[in-house]
């Protein structure tokens, strides 16, 4: 044989991409449908109602304007750049979902499938990369405008990414610490066995949550689409469906980052903290759709929390936004950091100095 | 022909060619933008050594650190094609010989070395995990690793202590 793969193994993985694509997609989608009716029922409106049921079709008309909305590119622009930004916009976004568990494996066909596309182990640095990787599409699109103040929208954007990634970083490395693992999978079922990591590193929550707020440039750190002060940040001279690809890469974005947090503090697929869920007796693939539906329900709470934040708080002015980055998560990042250390090397010693 | 070795003559096109583009390109985003597309097929050489730590790490630190900021300057100077400065005839011809010169020196070097006829080695060793190598970093080589991390610390004083001069 020429070539030797093993193409049944192919084939799992490829079903499991599109399906992990199209739902993150699906949910994107509807994600903009509740943004929009949480922000109805916070201001006493009625929201979106006219497209289907309860305005239920209302994202699908949206994305058909989009796509019928006339495509302008600007002629001094270099037309490859240009189309390039909003596509590593929306594919830095999705490529995150390649190393989250989204449950335990399930058997089918005589196989035991893990519902993981890859679990790496170098896990969370994956994540990390790829996190670092979205600063391009927006840099890349906002120079490729040839507009000022697309391109400073652009360096406002970048400069808080970057800014708030290091905070990320160093948060990371102290929740590190507790796990002494990089795999995603391994963190969840060392959270089933034990208790979530929340309880350990609710300060390291908490910066990642704020962080997380920052790289998807949602309120009250959205600077980079300040409509008041800048013309429209980055995408001033996007139309049609490049500019949806960067409005609908925020709310992938906003998915996937509420994936991690669930994985990472929340115990992912687990259902219950403090239960053995292998006592109730069910079957393993109920097993892996009930922690599937527990992942899920965790993700909607946050997307909730994230629309929340945005109708209520009113964002900060750009020094401030700097200021919360460098002077206080920073410090209080690594504060975190030595204590979750200083523990750790306590607990190993038996609690002796 | 296993699916290890399509992937590694795939990512060898890729880096020189892209590599080629880096020096090649007239305006210097495309040199930066190509310049990234060569880490990522050396991240994967890394990964099909199994050294998955340093690929991510070489991704996470010159993908994702290093070249922003090269972006960074490029963009906020705006070097476009057109402002730039034409170089001497003379300064193309002596850079050419010297870069020959390094390309030989390399060459010869592999040649007489023990490497010279062996292939290099797919999916082995496990140097490269993070587990063994930290316990390399903080065992056999701890002070080294302590006098970079010094070295990192003084230089990132320095760049602060130059950012506060106005």
């Amino acid at each position: 044989m020429l070539i030797a793969i093993d193409l049944a193994m192919i084939l799992v993985k490829l079903v499991l991409i599109v399906i992990v694509v199209m739902a993150s997609l699906l949910i994107a989608m509807y994600a903009t449908y509740a943004e929009r009716k949480v922000a109805a029922v916070l201001q006493d409106r009625r929201g979106p109602n006219r497209a289907g049921p309860f305005g239920i079709l209302q994202p699908v008309a949206d994305g058909i304007k989009l796509f019928f909305k006339e495509e302008i590119i600007p002629n001094l622009s270099s037309k490859f750049l240009f189309i390039l930004g909003p596509s590593m916009a929306m594919l830095t976004a999705i490529m995150t979902s390649a190393i989250v568990p989204w449950g335990d494996t399930i058997h089918l066909f005589g196989r035991d499938i893990s519902l993981q596309i890859a679990d790496v182990n170098v896990g969370i640095l994956y994540v990390f990369a790829v996190v670092s990787m979205g600063v391009y599409g927006i840099m890349i699109g906002s120079w490729a405008s040839n507009n000022k103040y697309s391109l400073m929208g652009g360096l406002r954007a970048a400069s808080q990414i970057i800014s708030y990634e290091l905070a990320m970083g160093i948060t990371i490395i102290s929740l590190l610490m507790v796990t002494g693992t990089l795999s995603l999978k391994e963190m969840v079922i060392q959270q089933q066995q034990g208790a979530w990591n929340v309880f350990y590193q609710p300060l390291g929550f908490l910066l990642f949550l704020i962080c997380a707020f920052a790289e998807c440039n949602r309120t009250p750190f959205d600077l980079s689409e300040a409509e008041n002060e800048l013309i429209g940040g980055y995408h001033t001279e996007y139309s049609s469906m490049k500019l949806g690809f960067y409005l609908f890469s925020e709310y992938i974005n906003m998915f996937i980052s509420s994936v991690i947090m669930s994985t990472l503090f929340f115990g992912g697929y687990d259902v219950l903290p403090f239960v053995d869920e292998s006592a109730w007796g069910l079957s393993q693939n109920w097993m892996a759709i009930i922690g599937l539906a527990a992942l899920m329900i965790k993700v909607v709470c946050f997307l909730f929390l994230f629309m929340w934040v945005r109708w209520t708080i009113p964002r900060f002015r750009y020094d401030q936004l700097m200021n919360l980055g460098w002077r206080i998560l920073i410090p209080l990042a690594l504060l975190n950091m030595l204590v979750t250390g200083l523990v750790v090397l306590l607990k190993m010693n038996h609690w002796h100095f | 022909m296993g699916i290890t070795q399509i992937l590694f003559w795939f990512l060898t096109v890729l880096a020189l060619a892209s590599a080629i583009v880096v020096v090649t390109a007239k305006s210097p985003v495309y040199s930066i933008l190509a310049l990234i597309v060569t880490f990522f097929s050396i991240s994967g050489h890394y990964i099909l050594m199994n050294a998955q730590f340093l690929a991510i790490v070489n991704i996470i630190v010159y993908a994702g650190a290093i070249m922003v900021l090269f972006l960074f300057v490029v963009m906020l100077m705006n070097l476009n094609a057109a402002s730039e400065p034409s170089k001497n005839r003379i300064l193309q011809f002596i850079g050419l010989i010297s870069g020959g010169c390094l390309f030989l020196v390399i060459l010869a070097a592999f040649m007489r070395s023990d490497l010279a006829n062996s292939m290099v080695q797919m999916n082995e060793g496990n140097a490269g995990l993070i587990k063994n190598l930290g316990k390399a970093l903080f065992n056999d080589y701890v002070i080294p690793f302590e006098i970079s991390s010094v070295l990192f610390l003084s230089a990132m004083i320095g760049a602060v202590l130059i950012g506060k001069k106005e």
